[in-house]
């Protein structure tokens, strides 16, 4: 394994929340954070990107709609197109959702309520497709669990039927809601998602997003490290770009 | 020309609204117990500047197709075009 920090250029938005989390984050899983502003079109020659939490512009119109927009999001969105490793924690996978990057869409959870609390997911595809690579460019193998927090107060994910069907079939469901010990059951489903899904796949499975938040999971002196083996891929994935 | 339009954007049928469900059960406590199917929607206005009411709804309904609804779990409807004729207040007090 090389030495080698990747870049990660995190993504500020106006009302943003988690950038700071998200950048202490990849230094301490051993990358070199860049801090990126939206307004910018460079990504500071980043290796990944990280769309972190918050409620961008408001959540105004819905969630993600506006930041959509910004001129960083082009680079991004020409950058995923390129192959390039995006991760979109929370408001970040409602952003990747309104750019077309990321099937499906975030909506009000189930119960109105803001749920905001440490919950399990369970690995349903670590790299996405139904073939599990062994490399280290996996989050994990099938069935593993995982302790992240969520807070969100939109955050059902929803696609149509169709889409559901097609995202079960092509390995795209990246993890799923379920009980500590991986129960996947809707007492689980903290707002109602479809099938439980916390977090999918591109079809290239070069960009994730999920609604828990791994960036507050990876310091062991504050917790549960559950979101270390999802920084872990985005690294990895990072390197793997990178001519050593 | 100046035209006001509004579009109306609505949760895809089908799809849970949990603002219109609590709106519902808050119904019955201020004496309705007959209403049903409560569905909350958004209504947007625009004032637009084109040179005909047909340019004034095809430019409203490529931003609401792109922008003011996700074709994934809404849909929208041009609820009114109307020209505008009357000046604003700031245009009167400019002239």
């Amino acid at each position: 394994m090389s030495e080698h920090r990747p870049r990660v250029g995190v993504v500020t938005f106006p009302g943003s929340l988690d950038d700071r989390d998200a950048l202490r984050a990849v230094a301490l899983m051993g990358g070199d954070p860049v801090p990126v502003w939206h307004a910018d079109r460079s990504l500071g020659e980043a290796d990944a990107v990280i769309l972190p939490g918050g409620f961008s512009y408001g959540d105004y119109l819905r969630t993600g709609a506006i930041a959509r927009f910004a001129p960083a999001m082009e680079s991004v969105a020409a950058f995923a197109t390129a192959g390039g490793p995006v991760l979109g924690i929370c408001n970040g996978f409602q952003i990747l959702c309104e750019a077309g990057l990321l099937p499906g869409a975030l909506v009000r959870n189930r119960g109105l309520a803001f749920v905001c609390r440490w919950i399990t997911v369970r690995v349903e595809h670590g790299s996405p497709g139904s073939a599990e690579s062994s490399d280290n460019l996996t989050i994990g193998r099938e069935g593993e669990l995982l302790s992240v927090p969520i807070k969100h107060g939109e955050g059902r994910f929803v696609a149509s039927a169709e889409e559901l069907r097609r995202l079960e079939a092509a390995g795209q469901v990246a993890f799923r809601y379920c009980s500590p010990v991986g129960l996947v059951s809707d007492d689980f489903n903290p707002n109602g998602s479809a099938a439980n899904i916390a977090g999918v796949w591109n079809e290239k499975g070069n960009v994730l997003g999920l609604m828990p938040h791994p960036e507050h999971a990876v310091d062991p002196d504050l917790g549960p490290t559950g979101g270390q083996p999802i920084l872990q891929w985005l690294l990895s994935a990072a390197r793997a770009r990178v001519p050593a | 020309m100046t035209f006001h339009v509004v579009v109306g954007v609505r949760l895809k049928e089908g799809l849970l609204d949990p603002q219109g469900k609590a709106v519902e059960s808050a119904l019955p406590s201020l004496g309705w117990n007959n209403v049903s199917h409560v569905r909350v929607g958004k209504e947007i206005e625009l004032e637009v500047d084109a040179p005909d009411e047909a340019a004034a709804r095809a430019q409203v309904t490529e931003m609401a197709e792109r922008f003011l609804s996700n074709p994934v779990i809404e849909t929208f409807e041009i609820l009114q075009v109307s020209q505008l004729v009357a000046l604003h207040p700031s245009d009167e007090k400019a002239t």
